[in-house]
């Protein structure tokens, strides 16, 4: 089984092929820039060059993992609209993971593990794991209010933000995109975790426009 | 080479549209589908749209909207020849979902993807209606978002701009009138209903950038604005009940009148004989009358596509990279940005 796994949920553009034989991911390319401001730009090109350079085209692949988030919202949304996309122009499912999930099964601690990525304005989105099975969350909070009393350690690109020692990786990764994936059921949809609220006011009362 | 299908996908403000048409070997364009999904009810309580809404409303739209224009035309993606989406101008957020979405499909499907102008789609768009367009026209294009006059000559390959507003859009200072009156968002449909009931000679609004020094083919609605607020608020404070159909007949027809006048001016100065309006205003009844009776008096040719086709909508992306592809441009780059600030004049991004 062949994979394409899309992550645009933290600074990292992610894409990456990955092949499924007995269950255990192996990954044929990937690519990974870490650039906040250019997930639009960076996501297809990044993609056509894994194929190439796995000598794959679209009508191999039989699946897409996209990663949903947390994550700041207008990146995240280029990883999202282009899974969606190609599902459709390819005829294959698209499964969503938790960006944090993804992190976490990357990670391959055994017990309790936290994972917290940059949710920007000085917060974190944050999960608790047990093993790769998350436990609690995803939240958003500001890095010191996570609690991490009973965690020995944290993966993500907040670890150490959070006070806890660095295992795994910062971003979700191609193989813990799939690895964290339930192919072999029907999709679930593809909706984006954004943990926040649109930032919009209504509108108040009227200024006066007369001068006294 | 015969015919070949085109799909446009539009996403720069608050309309998710998904079109496609059909482009013949001699250039014209026909429509075969225009799926259009809206937020607007969702930005209403805010009294304009609101960014973060419309992208998120754009991420959940566009697949089942791509699959509603397919239905409707009985295509399916591997029919397509070309993939054409809005790179510009509009919501940063908002465009970057349709741009991601297009480059997706083109890559997948392996076809050309071009990246187009919004305001050209609106102009392009009237050829869906109206077959070909002359060699040199002149565009008026209104909505909540644009208020310009464009000089086109070749609807595919040159559009400058002659005039635009120096403030704000024509359909902003529709929704900012009606939040004044407390008519409902957007504030084109309820104004132009309420007008029909009213006296456009009531009250005198004033007609901005009208005066002999004043810029030829620039707009200013701002004071317009300013002086329905005042004039509204003064008999209010002397406890008189505001005439809402007169003062609405009145602002529609400052707006109209400035419009058209400079839209006919445009048209004479530049030495053409077709005038095209399109855009979210352009179903105004007032703005298209008196756009009749004035081309009619000034020996030009009006257009105006239907009501559908004037607001955002996919069909009109499809109409320009249908015109693109004929002109024979370049596809754009994989890598393409979405331009919030796109110049008008560039058509397809390089
Ligand atoms: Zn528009």
């Amino acid at each position: 089984m062949l994979v394409i796994a899309l992550d645009t949920s933290t600074p990292a553009v992610t894409a990456g092929l990955v092949a499924l034989d007995d269950g255990l991911p192996r990954v044929l390319a990937e690519r990974v820039t870490i650039n906040p401001r250019a997930h639009g730009e960076l996501l297809m090109p990044q993609l056509v060059d894994v194929l190439q350079e796995a000598g794959r085209g679209f009508t191999d692949v039989d699946a897409i993992v996209a990663g949903i988030g947390p994550g700041p919202f207008t990146g995240l949304r280029v990883g999202l609209a282009t899974a969606t996309a190609l599902g459709q122009a390819c005829d294959v499912p698209v499964h969503p993971v938790c960006g944090l999930d993804a992190i976490a099964a990357a990670a391959e601690v055994t017990g309790p593990l936290l994972v917290a990525t940059d949710a920007r304005r000085k917060e974190t989105y944050w999960a608790a794991y047990d093993g790769a099975t998350r436990v609690d969350g995803p939240h958003v909070a500001k890095p010191a209010d996570v609690p991490t009393e009973g965690y020995p350690v944290a993966a993500g690109e907040l670890a150490e933000a959070v006070g806890l020692p660095a295992v795994g990786p910062k971003y979700p990764t191609p193989a813990g995109l799939v690895a964290a994936a339930t192919l072999d059921a029907d999709p679930e949809p593809l909706v984006p975790m954004y943990l926040r609220r649109p930032d919009a006011q209504e509108p108040g009362e009227r200024k006066s426009v007369l001068t006294r | 080479m015969s015919e070949r299908i085109v799909l446009g996908i539009e996403s720069s403000c608050d309309e998710t549209g998904v079109g496609l048409v059909r482009l013949s070997d001699d250039g014209r364009v026909e429509l075969l589908a225009d799926a259009v999904a809206s937020s607007v009810d969702e930005h209403a309580r805010f009294g304009g749209v609101v960014p973060e809404i419309a992208s998120r409303a754009h991420l959940t739209a566009m697949g089942p909207t791509m699959r509603r224009a397919l239905e409707d035309s009985g295509l399916a993606l591997s029919d397509v020849d070309a993939i054409a989406v809005t790179a510009g101008p509009g919501l940063a957020g908002a465009l970057m979902v349709g741009v991601a979405s297009a480059k997706a499909y083109a890559t997948a499907l392996n076809v050309p993807l071009f990246g187009v102008n919004h305001l050209g789609g609106h102009v392009a768009v009237d050829t869906l209606e109206h077959g070909p367009l002359p060699e040199r026209c002149l565009a008026l294009l209104v909505s909540g978002g644009h208020s310009q006059l464009l000089l086109v000559e070749g609807v595919g390959e040159k559009i400058t701009e002659v005039g635009t507003t120096i403030d704000d859009a024509a359909g902003e200072a529709y929704d900012k009138v009606a939040r004044i009156l407390d008519l409902p968002y957007p504030g084109g449909p309820p104004i132009d209903q309420q007008a029909k009931l009213g006296d456009p000679k009531a009250i005198a609004f004033p007609r901005g950038l009208t005066g002999p020094r004043d810029a030829r083919h620039d707009f200013s609605f701002s004071g317009l604005k300013t002086a329905v607020a005042r004039w509204v608020e003064t008999e209010r404070r002397e406890g008189r009940e505001i005439p809402v159909p007169d003062v609405c007949a009145s602002f529609q027809e400052a707006v109209a009148d400035v419009l058209t006048m400079k839209a006919v001016r445009a048209a004479q100065d530049h030495d053409v004989d077709t005038l095209v309006i399109s855009g979210g205003v352009a179903a105004n009844s007032r703005l298209s009358g008196l756009a009749r009776e004035r081309c009619a008096a000034a020996g030009i040719e009006l257009r105006v596509p239907r009501p559908r086709l004037c607001t955002d909508n996919g069909a009109m992306i499809a109409a320009l990279g249908a015109h693109v592809l004929h002109s024979g441009a370049k596809p754009s780059p994989l890598d393409m940005p979405a331009n919030p600030g796109l110049p008008v004049d560039t058509i397809v991004v390089q």
